[in-house]
């Protein structure tokens, strides 16, 4: 199974916009290329990636071939108030991996 | 004695050549946009005008590695309730399909900047549109030339 890096920062002032770094370890196989016997390799890649903050959705990205494997997204949101931010990626064959961070805002 | 010589000195002879090449690799006239990505920007954009400026498209202009390209788009907005930039969508010219990523922000980013990896098939132009909450689109063009290709075995 695979597995996903996030970096959040543990505390922030509220207001502040803060930085959140997530990296997934996926093949993010086009459908592109062809095997060593001449088949086509069938697509398997992430379609979707969101963040919810506590149940808001702050952002989402849908995601194509043209990601890179191993799928790395740098976005902002702004500290509202202490809670958890839940990320979900989902995707071909029916793909899904959720993690959560939590943070502390003063 | 003075050395004034009027054959071309080896610099001179060295820095032309690399100008001719650089000019080999950059077509100058490649202003026409494969129909599959303004299809793919139509989709998105319908009839409304696409203006240039305020999106900021960050590739490196030489790319050794196709398969994995460092890519930042951000966008010049307050990113307020009643101005913020609703999507960013990123589009190319000569990879398999025209999509790379579309990216739905609101008031709550805080910031309109985001960073990923992408795939380039080859050398080619890359399109960043961004739609604000006043329904105007806004573009930034990057032109990107790749010496290691990615996904092109059977091309």
């Amino acid at each position: 199974m695979s597995r996903a890096l996030v970096k959040v920062p543990g505390t922030a002032r509220r207001g502040e916009v803060i930085e959140i770094r997530t990296l997934v370890s996926h093949v993010m196989e086009t459908g592109f290329r062809v095997s060593n016997t001449g088949a086509l390799i069938p697509r398997d890649i992430i379609t979707g990636f969101e963040c919810r903050y506590n149940g808001e959705q702050v952002f989402r990205a849908d995601l194509y071939p043209a990601i890179a494997a191993n799928p790395f997204i740098v976005f902002h949101t702004v500290a509202t108030e202490s809670g958890t931010l839940t990320f979900t990626w989902t995707g071909d064959n029916g793909y899904a991996l959720t993690q959560s961070v939590t943070i502390r805002v003063a | 004695m003075d050395r004034h010589d009027p054959a071309p000195s080896r610099r001179g002879v060295l820095t032309g050549a690399g100008a001719v090449a650089l000019a080999a690799v950059v077509p100058v006239g490649a202003a026409a946009t494969p129909d599959s990505m303004r299809g793919a920007i139509r989709a998105v954009v319908g009839s409304a005008e696409v203006g240039r400026g305020k999106v900021t498209l960050e590739i490196p202009a030489l790319v050794e590695n196709g398969h994995s390209v460092p890519m930042t788009v951000s966008v010049d907005s307050p990113m307020t309730a009643t101005d913020h930039v609703k999507a960013i969508h990123v589009f190319n010219e000569r990879n398999p399909l025209p999509n790379i990523v579309s990216i739905h922000l609101g008031p709550r980013a805080g910031k309109a900047s985001v960073t990923t990896r992408i795939r380039l098939a080859t050398s080619q132009r890359v399109v960043a549109i961004a739609e604000l909450s006043d329904g105007s689109f806004w573009s930034d063009t990057v032109e990107v030339t790749v010496t290691l290709a990615a996904c092109v075995e059977n091309r």
